[in-house]
């Protein structure tokens, strides 16, 4: 294989790794402040001893998930040198600060503060640490800001002069704020907010299938649920939105999404589909007629953008076109998942003992669904802006690196080896710690890190 | 001499931002990677005291290393491209190892307890492996990654001597946070890793000078060379403390701290020594800090947001070793 094959597997490899974490923190961190807020408030000593057990058990659930987000973090950015050294040298005057910023105020408001909430309790009061417990939340959040500002500009720039070959900033306003940077900051926190719902959903579901947490398990399964099924309208909103958007600033990805070889004219909405690029036709077509024109033009008639529009200008067809149908799918499965066991688990009081077996198997089945979507959805729009890394002015074979192929070859096993082997420990280790007694979690403060049984000659 | 121009300023206060993260990045981090190469020398009590001694920082030291690479990807582009590239697979192994250090240490109380073993190993060959391979990165860029067989030999004499020093730093570490039988051991630990560490210190400040013309003539010409020997002086009269501390029996009780502070202070001075020497190359006798920096208008740009956010974090910093001062209690979740 050429290397810049292997370098786009590699980084890719390690991006899609990187996303699965922050997926579940940037909103996680969130929740555990409003866990820790109703425990406060709570009217019945139950009820603040439930809610503290649900903010204790989903702090390591946070821990672990940032511990794995930054460990592939600080390798993302090696790799952005590693990899494409031309691309710091071209847009870095554009790169740089962002990810500068990024560093300097989310990076370690996260890290200074991470310490204090996970291990602080007891050694600071309880409002220093509610107040490190909302800085780890907003720096997370602030941390998607300038990535997904980046990206964005990345897809659709603006803001910039290109002077000698280089990327300079005219207006750092237009660059923070190009075309698609609210739609796919609103579609990416949307997206951690319902991976994290679906988390909480599934290990509640999971721990009441093993009767390990029966006080906060029914109370979180609400919270997760009811996060669900008000998010996922909102982000079929927001994702339309996204999609018309990208309609306008980069025809060929909706093009490839659709698997519209030829400009069209009332163009169908095609439900499946083999797209071959080799022939550019599609093999098995099952179409709904007009509607893709109905959805993307608001207009039976309107007319989509072909490919062959775009020529050597459109990404490969093929995995856009379904980890497009896979996002969706997975959408339509939460929609219905959470509007369904919501309205279940209402009508039976909120009593979680009375929820049919079945039901709380299929949330344990959905508990990651989240990660499939989030992960479907990032290839779309990375792959889909491929053959650029700048969107219509750079590409991506133009700032590859020029490393040989074979040490390309091997880092990339190394890294595919490992971070397959930390996925399924990270998925093992939260099936081992939700069937672990709640009793833990009441005891004032669980032993986590360590216990301190080293007194002087204790040995 | 005539004053630079701001604009000129500018790669020299990046490099020195730069240089400052990278010092207080191998400063951090290295006794934590120092205490992660002890994991396996303790026992399993110890070893969760070794982490919980650790485990409110690592997070927040690690992110010096973002910060310090990150400079050198947007200030120093072209720099960036060259050096990554000359260290394309020590840099993918260090990360390996930072990658399973930082989980490990997150999944070993987590996982079944039958796994902690495993974890606990991790720890150490991921803490070992980034160490290792942060040694030869190091030596690979002070000798300006020359090819010739004594190249690899340095690269390799310094990928065991840094270890060593974190170890040295790690055990100082736990000689200040931890008491009683660990303490005293720790202090074993400390005396081991001591000559080691001496001997790469004297190796790397060797061989700068015998590689490059450039630094050799920067160090020893009349009279700075008067004024330059208060460097290595002042290293060796701090490290020669710190071994005549570890065999006194106060060290234990009020001065636990001292042999921690002065290993800082050699630290520092051997920074400062190999900033004299490499200034004004960001790649020795390759490549100037102005030949490789990024653009006035985008320094100017991180310059604002450094100013800002630089005392904050130093600020947040000191109030989170505040909170977690003294001996390592108990480390709960809560």
């Amino acid at each position: 294989m050429d290397a810049i094959l292997l370098a786009r597997l590699q980084f890719a490899a390690n991006i899609t790794f990187h996303i699965l974490f922050p997926a579940i923190t940037i909103a996680l961190g969130w929740v555990l402040l409003f866990f820790r807020w109703r425990h406060l408030r709570a009217a019945t000593a139950d009820a603040r001893q439930a809610w503290l057990n649900a903010y204790r058990f989903w702090t390591k659930v946070f821990a672990l998930s940032f511990a794995l987000g930054v460990v592939s973090g600080v390798t993302m950015s090696f790799q952005f040198g590693t990899n494409w050294p031309g691309f710091m040298e071209r847009v870095g005057d554009v790169a740089g600060p962002l990810l500068a910023y990024e560093v300097l105020t989310a990076f370690f408001l996260e890290a200074g503060f991470l310490g204090v909430m996970l291990f602080g309790h007891g050694r600071v009061s309880e409002r220093v640490h509610l107040l490190a417990t909302f800085l780890v939340a907003i720096g997370t959040t602030i941390s998607a800001f300038w990535i997904l500002a980046l990206n964005s500009w990345l897809q659709t720039p603006a803001g910039h002069e290109v002077v000698g070959g280089r990327f300079v900033v005219a207006s750092w306003w237009q660059v923070l704020f190009n075309p698609s940077f609210p739609y796919r900051f609103a579609h990416m926190v949307l997206a951690s907010a319902l991976t994290c719902a679906f988390l909480l959903a599934g290990l509640s579901a999971w721990q009441l299938l093993k009767g390990s947490a029966a006080a906060s398990a029914p109370r979180v399964l609400r919270v997760g649920l009811t996060l669900a099924a008000v998010l996922i309208p909102l982000q079929i909103v927001v994702g339309d939105q996204h999609g018309l958007n990208t309609l306008e600033h980069q025809p060929q990805k909706v093009a490839a999404m659709e698997g519209l070889w030829r400009t069209t004219r009332g163009a169908p909405l095609l439900l499946f589909a083999i797209p071959d690029g080799a022939v550019r036709e599609n093999h098995f077509e099952v179409a709904v007629p007009k509607l893709a024109s109905l959805i993307l033009r608001h207009d039976p008639e309107g007319e989509v953008k072909g490919l062959d529009d775009f020529r050597d200008r459109h990404p490969p067809v093929f995995a856009v076109f379904w980890a497009f149908r896979v996002m969706v799918g997975v959408g339509v499965l939460m929609l219905a998942t959470s509007w369904f066991a919501w309205w279940r688990y209402r009508r039976c009081g909120w009593a979680a003992e009375q929820l049919p077996r079945a039901l709380l198997w299929w949330l344990a089945a959905m508990t990651f669904s989240g990660w499939v979507a989030v992960v479907a959805g990032w290839y779309v729009t990375e792959i889909g802006r491929q053959p650029y890394i700048v969107y219509g002015l750079v590409r991506t074979a133009e700032v590859a690196s020029t490393v040989a192929a074979p040490s390309i070859g091997l880092t990339l096993a190394l890294y595919v080896v490992v971070y397959a082997a930390l996925v399924a420990s990270y998925v093992g280790v939260l099936k081992h710690m939700a069937e672990k007694p709640e009793a833990v979690l009441t005891d004032d403060g669980a032993p986590a890190g360590a216990v301190a049984t080293m007194a002087a000659g204790a040995r | 001499m005539n004053w630079m121009s701001f604009d000129e300023a500018l790669p020299v206060i990046f490099m020195a931002l730069m240089g400052v993260s990278m010092l207080v990045y191998v400063i951090s981090d290295g006794y934590d990677l120092g205490v992660g190469m002890l994991m396996h020398r303790a026992t399993p009590e110890e070893k969760d005291v070794l982490i919980a001694s650790i485990g409110p920082f690592w997070d927040a030291n690690e992110t010096w290393l973002v910060l310090g690479i990150g400079i050198l990807l947007v200030a120093f582009p072209k720099a960036h491209g060259v050096v990554l590239g000359e260290l394309y697979l020590p840099v993918a192994l260090m990360l390996i190892g930072l990658i399973l250090r930082g989980v490990a240490f997150d999944f070993r109380v987590k996982a079944h307890a039958a796994h902690k073993p495993t974890w606990d190993r991790l720890f150490f060959a991921g803490s070992t492996l980034a160490s290792a391979a942060q040694g030869w990165m190091l030596g690979r860029y002070v000798s300006g990654f020359g090819s010739g067989w004594n190249y690899p030999l340095f690269a390799a004499a310094i990928a065991i001597a840094l270890p060593m020093a974190y170890v040295l730093l790690g055990a100082c570490w736990l000689i200040m946070k931890t008491e009683g039988e660990l303490q005293r051991r720790a202090l074993a630990w400390a005396r081991m890793a001591w000559p080691p560490m001496v001997i790469g210190l004297v190796l790397i400040s060797m061989a700068t000078p015998w590689i490059s013309a450039t630094v050799r003539q920067r160090w020893f010409v009349l009279p700075e060379v008067i004024a330059l020997s208060a460097i290595p002086l002042m290293t060796g009269l701090a490290l020669l403390a710190v071994r005549a501390l570890l065999d006194t029996r106060h060290v234990l009780g009020a001065i636990c701290w001292l042999p921690f502070v002065l290993l800082i202070v050699v630290f520092g001075l051997s920074f400062l020594g190999l900033a004299y020497s490499l200034y004004p190359y960001v790649v020795i006798d390759r490549l100037t800090i102005w030949q490789a920096a990024s653009s006035p208008a985008a320094l100017k740009f991180i310059l604002v947001g450094v100013c800002i956010a630089v005392p904050a974090i130093a600020g947040y910093t000191v109030f989170a070793y505040r909170v977690f001062r003294g001996k390592t209690g108990e480390l709960r979740y809560a």
